[in-house]
């Protein structure tokens, strides 16, 4: 297991590499035209000419010094302008172009509000995925394995931010009832916080669990079949044993793969949520980001995310590996 | 080698060559697949719709109706008019077709850039493939939505945009699926036998390896165009994808935001014609990918029933 651990952690480095280079490029992509515009969006506080602001962004940005340069200051792998080296690598992400606060700090904030989005979806997609998953695979075709079916696909194809703008409208057309939009804290009222997140997890978690369900189906059909649960079942062991203990364990090593696989979509739907909800998450800080044009913090975010998911894959990984010793011998 | 066969399996080859590939898998998508078959059907409607949609809609996706914004059905306007009095009928249309666009020019666009990647990478095999794997391995750490309104916001708003956004970086996702394929092909005798006659690595990806990735590629196709389709309607949504006054699903439901108290038709509608547009897509892929590919199968199938029948068959 060890080695398997050292391979797979020796295999991220390049990746990571890669990643750091990528978020560097979208940023250098910026169009001179975004810049003037900054620039004329600065302008109002100071005296200096557009120009001069323009130069002075460029400057702050590190676009004045060949992209090689920028790129090794900004990894911390080449020195400051005064001799330091502080960069990704040091954890320095950078300070944002508006606010001049460390980014690291300003992600760092929003992290809870997202994360309790997240675990609140995956429990709600697990807890909808497994359940309906087995009893489809175990009564197969049956009435029941076909309204499971069905709502597995309506899941996938209904679009979530869709079903949350109905959420938001009809309810309160009919009975006067929305969704609170003004963000309470975990630590200031528990139960009102968990009120509130609730429904934008919910719609996550069932958008999640459509290609869970099916694919938690498909692999309990495939180990029913197995000769070992036709053992088990002439034991004369219980159908509960026989479907937990021998068929579940066995069916869960693929689900595992696919519910890691999916993480970068649970992410990618907290940016929805967290817009339609009004809850300021990762999400909210890369689209208001995004509107400022303050490209050091959408760098940074973006760094964050794919860290998080090449961790995510990382876990997936060892998990199966830990699950499945066969994997780890390949 | 063709004429040893063909006096065992005479039936069996005249049977195949009656039909093409597409016609063939055609025939057995409506007599095997009937959910298929309504979302092939789905998806001959939006492209009707799509193509149509000049002679199809009442008004034109930009014409202000003086009469009223936000009116509730009626003659003139079956399902209403939105918040600026454009008739939201047309507008749906409309909407189609700008999904049609997107749909196609995504899946056109990732297929090519997935089958290139997926080519290289998988035929040549080595460090070539080790250095391309890593660059796939890093884009697809991107949470999707994050990367894709990155870039939406650096390219700006449009139809063309989004298409080459989301083209691209399906494309590259998609590349694994075409180079697993590739893989599996490369091994073939047939291939080494070409190789051994001196073909040129041009010819035999062109001759040899493209036909038989055939199946895989109808593959992604089909299930890109659904995500594309459900994607773009999501970052226009989110205000980075397809630009006012063009008639996006998504950004329709977004603009419509603030009057959806007072008129529910533009919570309603545009999101149900998403939803079944894409319904209908996604049962169309699950359909072409049993049968065209029982390893990749999903859980719809009915593989578990077929897969027993048969066993039970061999067995006896």
């Amino acid at each position: 297991m060890r080695a398997y651990i050292i391979r797979r952690l020796l295999l991220m480095i390049p990746t990571l590499l890669l990643v750091t280079i990528i978020v560097f490029l979208t940023v250098r992509f910026i169009p001179g035209s975004l810049i003037d515009l900054m620039a004329s969006q600065q302008m109002g506080e100071t005296m200096v000419s557009p120009e001069e602001i323009a130069e002075q962004i460029r400057h702050d940005l590190g676009l004045d010094i060949p992209v090689g340069k920028q790129y090794l200051r900004w990894l911390g792998a080449w020195q400051q302008e005064d001799g330091t080296f502080s960069g990704v690598l040091q954890g320095d992400l950078g300070k944002s172009l508006w606010t001049q606060r460390p980014i690291l700090g300003e992600i760092a904030g929003k992290i809870p509000i997202s994360l309790e989005l997240g675990i609140i979806g995956l429990i709600t997609a697990l807890l909808i995925a497994f359940p309906i998953g087995i009893y489809s695979a175990i009564r197969q075709d049956t009435a029941g394995d076909y309204v499971g079916r069905t709502f597995a696909i309506l899941c996938m194809s209904v679009p979530g931010f869709w079903l949350a703008t109905m959420i938001i409208v009809f309810p309160s057309v009919w009975w006067g009832w929305t969704p609170s939009m003004v963000y309470i804290p975990i630590t200031e009222n528990l139960a009102e916080n968990i009120k509130q997140f609730i429904i934008p997890s919910l719609l996550m978690g069932m958008v999640m669990s459509g290609v869970t369900m099916r694919m938690m189906r498909t692999m309990m059909l495939e180990v029913l079949r197995q000769d070992y649960i036709r053992t088990a079942w002439s034991k004369g062991l219980r159908e509960r044993v026989v479907v937990m203990r021998h068929a579940l364990k066995n069916a869960m090593i693929p689900v595992i793969t696919i519910i890691g696989l999916q993480l970068p979509i649970l992410i990618g739907g907290t940016v929805i949520m967290e817009q339609i909800f009004n809850l300021p998450g990762i999400g909210r800080l890369l689209i208001d980001s995004l509107s400022q044009r303050d490209y050091s913090i959408i760098s940074g975010v973006n760094l964050m995310m794919g860290s998080v998911v090449m961790a995510a894959n990382l876990l997936t990984d060892l998990t199966y590996a830990w699950l499945d010793p066969r994997i780890r011998y390949r | 080698m063709a004429e040893s066969t063909t006096g065992l399996y005479d039936g069996a080859l005249t049977q195949a060559k009656r039909h093409s590939f597409l016609v063939d898998l055609f025939i057995r998508l409506v007599k095997e697949k009937p959910l298929g078959t309504v979302g092939a059907v789905i998806v001959l409607i939006l492209l009707l719709v799509g193509i149509f949609a000049d002679l199809l809609a009442p008004y034109g996706y930009n014409e202000t109706w003086v009469g009223g914004r936000l009116d509730a059905s009626s003659m003139e306007h079956w399902i209403g008019t939105d918040q600026s009095g454009r008739d939201l009928f047309s507008r749906i249309i409309y909407g189609a077709q700008i999904s049609m666009f997107v749909g196609l020019g995504v899946s056109a666009l990732s297929t090519v850039i997935s089958t290139l990647i997926g080519l290289i990478s998988g035929y040549l095999g080595g460090k070539i493939d080790i250095i391309i794997q890593r660059f796939v391995d890093a884009w697809m750490c991107f949470p999707g939505i994050f990367i894709m309104i990155t870039l939406m916001a650096l390219t700006g708003p449009g139809i063309p945009q989004v298409i080459i956004v989301l083209g691209l970086l399906y494309g590259i996702t998609g590349s694994r699926t075409v180079r697993s394929a590739v893989i599996g092909i490369r091994e073939n005798v047939y291939v080494e036998a070409s190789r051994a006659i001196g073909a040129p690595t041009g010819r035999i990806l062109m001759r040899h390896i493209l036909p038989n990735i055939m199946a895989p590629l109808i593959i992604v196709f089909t299930s890109r165009m659904g995500a594309a389709i459900l994607t773009e309607a999501v970052i226009s949504f989110l205000g980075y994808g397809i630009p006012e006054p063009f008639p996006s699903w998504g950004g329709m439901l977004n603009r419509g935001r603030p009057y959806m108290l007072e008129a529910m038709q533009l919570a309603v509608w545009p999101g149900l014609a998403l939803s079944i547009v894409v319904w209908g897509i996604n049962m169309l892929g699950d359909a072409l990918r049993d049968l065209l590919d029982p390893r990749l199968r999903g859980g719809v199938g009915r593989y578990g029933l077929k897969k027993t029948k048969e066993a039970t068959k061999n067995e006896k």
